[in-house]
């Protein structure tokens, strides 16, 4: 690794800190009701939307009202989704005349989008209309980030307000995610990206004769999509001739920024963020990691804020940054030592000084990959600049564990934050044993009914991971379609299953993952990965916000401390990481030291 | 509160059960034996359902037992061998645990046994009219003339009369409904001074089992057989009734969904490993045996097994420290107190006032005042009389003499005079109030000096009480009487505080002397010219703010404070009904055994913590013995995780499985004994704890699971 690329790392870390204290007082403002002067000719814009659905903004709700909202919401989300795929081919800016999305995928894709997954089983170029990409998949983008930050704020309060049910309204903490937070920064961003060379247009795909016809082959396929075999279970392959390129092009700038902005991380095409046309330059490329990262890094001040002890705040986004870190180390160390030492021991590997070049773009480079590998997956983001199936065994371990830590470094916008806040209430459940006291957190006790809610937080995704990935792999459809000897095939469905069950959405690809059976189950997961830890997250939320505050006092055990981050991580590594091991050591491990042996 | 309620002699040997426990050394012959037979009947499934850790580990250890008796007839999975040696040490693990409980209640029980002792059953003298008990004399006790009729007292119901006379044993609890008896208590209390039961009024109730001492009682059974104070009593100290406390059922949820999660890891490992060797086209899939093994190891089976005994263990502690706690919740919420109410008397200052200084009048000798002092205080059977006798004799080497032998006459305190003294030889020497003795000295046409008047006041703006001292009439000196501050107490508050804890002083005196003690003993805060109501009141403020108050007390006018207090000692001394109120009895009526008892809940979740940390860090040496072993037969690369380098894919997983097994046994003596625990800030608390638990739990497993190895491979058993 070069000294520029360690010094492009470094810029990246220390401008994602820099960012955290106005960003996140910023969204404090916001969350507290105290609009910030930037924002406030929009306020007139927040009443009529209140007026026009007839919400009392001033209404308060319990967790259970609160709850019910959301999933209300959601579920229409999802069938406006799924409707509007269904019937893409009748309505407008259908310049390239889409056919209907089948249903499975449609529901897949509807899941997908609802749960701030943004799994895409489908490729965005040769499947979505303009209209299905604009106004179905960005509102989906603005509205499902908005509401992991809505379960956010109703859990702070949860730790901020003393004996009252009343968690916040949740239409208001949605409308003010949205266009006080997300939009603004969304429009700065799409701009930005447009000037780096991200299309933006409603033009339908530009044709381009080749200078040079090119044949290839192409396995055929049925009509369900699946790869048709012969009898020795070979693809069968037709031979076709090209002689004009379709250059696929659409709105794309401003589904990239919430993309990025929302860890949504569903491309406008199917390469995502390795597209020329997504992501041009090294500017954009970096804007955009910075964006991954950005709301989730900051949320953790704006918590600090919320809760009067900035100290919190910044002791959880060390615990971030620590792991985060350490996950980057590993992945580079891996990409450019480990890649290097096969070199060494004769395994032909043509030309590919600079680390492991295969499936990275040449304009990002090893390092510039690798960090958006990481952070895109410690995020619950998704997008992606290279591909990360194409990483030696270690460097695409990386990506995996850091969903399966439930995606709480960083994670999702809002959600990364309340699911690091629950294994807190773990940590602080033993820790807090451990200095002869029932555990408090902030000034609630932690009793039963939390550890509960929290257990079942907890609980959802790593069951999803597990079971869904057993499933498939029983599955005659998932067996067929495995492209990748063993261990690397396994590794390609649990990290399908990682990414879908904690709503990353990114993929190992190299299996057939748009069929029914995947589609479906994948949909499953993610559903269960989202509500599943939505719905305790809020009964906490309500739990919390009843208990008394119990005052601090030297006997408390101390929350903000390099010790107590420690042990943060340490939770997190054990009932994250610990879940997985036989798994990976059946994937990526046993990859890797099969690898290395038979260099040897 | 009065000073000098509660009864400070606490050094009166204890004949209750609570001294023999507290001697008895941690593995005692007389509980190990029937706790081995106790931990084969807890095998029950109903017992072991409601522990979902132990309740895993008992099904796999069935389900290996049943593979192993499979293997017999030649269709096994593995050699009938390996599967036998690990269904036997899984049935281990699970006999460890119960073991480990049935100490902890082994203990109690003990206990339980000499309780048991007072609850004999005797022939009680039921009256059968109630017409015998309206008169105000003694009803007659002779059998025969069918007053009173003989009942065994086991036969007795609630609402009964009972004649008990001297030298008889009281049937049941009751309360006196006629007559006045010294009653000797000291089968419940441990205190072998006798106490004063009579009708009506604080001192009505009377506990089954004690025994009169001087003359009469007719008492009316309150309580039927088997549900009395001591019964009570017994019950909880044998664990009989005992239920999970709030934050054990919190653990225990806790330790469920770890168990859920490895479960999950564990049973999705079959399919996988049936999908890898299928694809692969070699190797074997993994068996149910070690798939068993590693969940069990990774389960957090050791703080599963201890739990309970760690709590029962908890109540036995307090029990050591003759405290009954009426739940194990009480137990847990000491260790919560973030604000202690104490007494003044008797947990901060000794008992009595006691005189440190003369101070004389202008013109006066000290040694004249001293000798006037002495002299008016020798009859004077007063703590405070008695300390200026000796602090004349210390200061001025003025022996003790004998008032009646010098031909002097006692003049005793009265509420009407305030004052106390002697007449000796014509003249009259008093000592009493300021104002009592200003009146007399004014009486004998005396001058009371201004500069004792001057004097009296800087006393007592010290916080000390002055005394005057007259001799016919001339006032001759003021003698400082002081409350006396325990000696470290100052340091143990300072302990306190550093623990988070505050404390605040209660006392009957005036708002000065009350600063003045509080600053000396160094207390947070003070409530003076304290009332019942003002104390309820203070408890309330304190929890409204999110505070869980503890404090003692023994009276009646106590009971209100007691039951709105979070933890509340009552003293046995004390009334029934502020023993009903309290959450805890302190057999010894010491009220200083507050802090004590916040300590021993502080300890009991200290160990909770602990252990669960020590079990949960365990895992990672784990892994590095199973997943090598279970999966070498698919990718023999695989070996290169076996970091420890044991012998066998056998020896590997069944040094595991032997290493959970006796790490439970191990660790018996610290889930009883508890985690030691030094008062500390709770940021030291926990770098503490951590380093010897986490990572003790991180290393410890991987040094254990190798010397199994070689213990193994060497007997050639593996």
């Amino acid at each position: 690794m070069s000294l520029a690329e360690l010094g492009q790392i470094l810029l990246y870390l220390a401008v994602l800190i820099l960012c955290a204290k106005p960003l996140g007082s910023y969204m404090a403002a916001v969350y507290e009701g105290a609009t910030p002067r930037a924002v406030r000719w929009l306020q007139p814009v927040e009443r009529l939307l209140y007026r026009l659905a007839g919400i009392r903004s001033d209404e308060e709700m319990n967790w259970k009202r609160y709850a019910l909202a959301m999933l209300y919401f959601h579920l229409v989300g999802f069938v406006f989704l799924y409707g509007l795929q269904r019937v893409q081919a009748h309505l407008p800016l259908n310049p390239t005349d889409m056919p209907a999305v089948s249903p499975d995928s449609s529901f897949n894709t509807s899941v997908s989008f609802v749960t701030n997954t943004n799994w895409q089983g489908y490729g965005g170029e040769t499947t979505m209309s303009y209209f299905t990409q604009m106004a179905g998949l960005t509102v989906q983008n603005f509205v499902s980030a908005a509401g992991g930050m809505a379960i956010l704020v109703a859990l702070i309060r949860g730790f901020v307000r003393r004996q009252t049910t009343a968690i916040g309204n949740y239409w208001v903490d949605l409308t003010r995610s949205t266009l006080y937070i997300l939009l603004p920064l969304s429009v700065i961003l799409a701009l930005v990206l447009v000037s780096q060379g991200v299309v933006q247009t409603l033009k339908p795909y530009a044709k381009a004769t080749l200078l040079q016809p090119t044949s290839y082959e192409q396995p055929k396929v049925d009509a369900t999509g699946n790869p048709i075999k012969d009898a020795n279970c070979q693809s069968v392959t037709e031979k076709l001739t090209l002689n004009e390129q379709t250059i696929a092009v659409g709105p794309a700038a401003s589904q990239i920024a919430i993309k990025q902005l929302g860890t949504n991380g569903g491309g406008f095409f199917n390469a995502n963020s390795s597209h020329p046309f997504e992501n041009p330059t090294p500017l954009s490329n970096f804007l955009q990691m910075l964006s991954i990262l950005l709301i989730p890094a900051d949320l953790c001040y704006t918590f600090g804020v919320m809760i009067k002890d900035t100290r919190q705040g910044w002791a959880l986004l060390a615990a971030m940054y620590i792991v985060l870190l350490a996950g980057l180390a590993l992945c580079l160390y891996s990409e450019y030592h480990r890649q290097s030492k096969l070199v060494d021991v004769g395994v032909p590997i043509a030309g590919q000084v600079d680390g492991n070049m295969e499936g990275k773009e040449v304009r990002f480079g090893t390092a510039n990959s690798a960090l958006w590998a990481v952070t895109t997956t410690a995020a619950s983001n998704g997008s992606v600049n290279s591909m990360h199936d194409s990483y030696m065994p270690l460097g695409g371990l990386v990506p995996m564990v850091m969903m399966q830590l439930g995606e709480v470094i960083f994670g999702g916008v809002g959600s990364g934050l309340y699911g690091m806040l629950v294994f807190v209430l773990v940590t602080v459940f033993i820790a807090g044993l451990m200095v002869g006291r029932t555990p408090e957190y902030l000034g609630k006790k932690i009793e039963a009914f939390e550890m509960k809610m929290s257990s079942i937080a907890v609980l959802a995704p790593c069951i999803c991971v597990l079971v869904g990935t057993a499933i498939a792999v029983m599955t005659v459809q998932v067996n067929a379609s495995m492209s990748n000897p063993l261990p690397h095939g396994f590794s390609q469905v649990l990290y399908a299953f990682s990414s879908a069950s904690n709503n990353n959405g990114s993929a190992f690809g190299g299996f057939g993952g748009n069929n029914v059976t995947m589609n479906l189950l994948l949909g499953l997961v993610m559903l269960m990965g989202r509500f599943w830890v939505k719905i305790p997250v809020l009964a906490l939320a309500g739990s919390l916000a009843a208990k008394k505050y119990v005052p601090v006092s030297a006997g408390t055990l101390p929350t903000h401390t390099p010790l107590f981050v420690g042990l943060v991580i340490s939770i997190v590594l054990i009932v994250g990481a610990l879940t997985f091991v036989p798994a990976l050591a059946l994937g990526p491990i046993a990859e890797h030291v099969g690898l290395f042996a038979a260099a040897r | 509160m009065d000073d000098g309620r509660f009864n400070q002699d606490s050094s009166i040997p204890m004949p209750t059960g609570a001294d023999a426990t507290k001697s008895r050394p941690l593995f005692d012959a007389a509980i190990v034996t029937p706790a081995i037979w106790e931990s084969f009947r807890k095998l029950n499934p109903r017992h072991q359902v409601r522990n979902p850790v132990m309740f895993v580990v008992c099904i796999g250890a069935a389900m290996t037992t049943l593979l192993w008796i499979q293997s017999l007839f030649g269709h096994g999975e593995a050699a009938p061998s390996f599967i036998l040696s690990v269904s036997i040490w899984l049935w281990f693990t699970v006999l460890f645990a119960n073991f480990a409980e049935a100490m902890a209640e082994g203990r109690g029980k003990a206990q339980a046994e000499t309780l048991k002792r007072s609850r004999r059953s005797i022939i009680a003298k039921v009256i059968l009219d109630e017409k015998y008990t309206s008169a105000k004399g003694k009803p007659s006790s002779s059998m025969s003339d069918g007053q009173v009729a003989p009942y065994n007292s086991l036969d007795l119901r609630k609402g009964m009369i009972v004649l008990v006379e001297a030298g008889e044993f009281i049937p049941l609890d009751g309360e006196v409904i006629s007559g006045v008896a010294s009653v000797d208590e000291s089968a419940v209390t441990g205190e072998s001074a006798p106490v004063i039961r009579e009708s009506g009024g604080d001192r009505s109730a009377v506990t089954g089992g004690t025994r009169v001492l001087s003359d009469w009682l007719v008492i009316r059974i309150t309580s039927n057989p088997g549900e009395s104070f001591i019964d009570r009593m017994i019950a909880l100290v044998e664990g009989a009734q005992r239920q999970k406390t709030p934050n054990e059922i919190a653990l225990n949820i806790l330790l469920a969904a770890m168990t859920i999660i490895f479960l999950v890891a564990v049973a999705t490992l079959l399919p996988f490993s049936l999908f890898t060797v299928r694809n692969i086209g070699h190797g074997e899939v993994i068996t149910v045996t070690v798939l068993v093994a590693l969940l069990v190891c990774l389960i957090p089976t050791t703080i599963g097994g201890l739990l309970s005994a760690i709590g029962i263990a908890g109540m036995d502690r307090m029990i050591r420290a003759n405290v009954i706690a009426m739940s194990g919740r009480a137990v847990e919420a000491a260790g919560d107190v973030d604000t202690l109410l104490l007494d003044k008397t008797g947990t901060i200052t000794l008992g009595n006032r006691q005189a440190t200084d003369f101070l004389p009048a202008p013109g006066v000798s000290t040694d004249e005042l001293a000798d006037a002092a002495q002299l008016a205080s020798l009859a004077d059977e007063t703590p405070e009389g008695r300390s200026i006798v000796v602090l004349a004799k210390q200061k001025f080497a003025m022996r003790g003499r004998d008032v009646h032998e010098l031909g002097g006459h006692f003049v005793p305190f009265t509420a009407q005079t305030r004052m106390s003294g002697v007449d000796l030889n014509g003249s009259q020497i008093r000592k009493g109030a300021a104002d009592s003795i200003e009146k007399f000295v004014q009486a004998k046409g005396g001058v009371f000096a201004a500069a004792i008047r001057t004097m009296v006041e800087s006393i007592a703006r010290s916080g000390g009480t002055p005394l005057v001292v007259a001799r016919d009439d001339k006032a001759l000196g003021v003698v400082h009487l002081k409350d006396i501050v325990k000696g470290g107490i100052r340091e143990r508050f300072a302990q306190l505080r550093q623990m988070g804890i505050k404390t605040i002083m209660i006392t009957g005196d005036n708002p000065l002397t009350a600063a003045s003690i509080a600053a000396e003993a160094g207390v947070d805060d003070f409530l003076a010219e304290a009332t019942p109501e003002a104390k309820l009141k203070l408890i309330r403020e304190n929890q409204a703010g999110g505070r869980l108050v503890a404090m003692c007390g023994d009276g009646t006018n106590d009971a209100p404070a007691l039951a709105q207090a979070d933890v509340a000692v009552a003293m046995n001394t004390g009334t029934q009904a502020a023993k009903e109120a309290g959450n805890m009895v302190d057999l010894d009526s010491n009220p200083t055994k507050l802090i004590e008892v916040v300590e021993i809940g502080k300890q009991l979740l200290i160990t909770r913590g602990a252990l669960t940390t020590f079990s949960i860090a365990n895992d990672i040496s784990k892994y590095f013995a199973i997943i090598p072993a279970a999966f070498i037969g698919t990718y023999p690369a695989l070996g290169a995780l076996n970091v420890m380098r044991l012998a066998t894919p056998q020896s590997a997983i069944l040094s595991a499985v032997i290493f959970i097994a006796l790490i439970i046994v191990i660790l018996i003596p610290l889930a009883l004994r508890g985690v030691k625990y030094r008062p500390a800030k709770a940021s030291a608390l926990l770098t503490r704890n951590l380093g010897i638990y986490a990572v003790g739990g991180l290393i410890v497993p991987f040094f254990g699971i190798k010397l199994i190895d070689l213990f193994l491979v060497a007997m050639r058993l593996a």
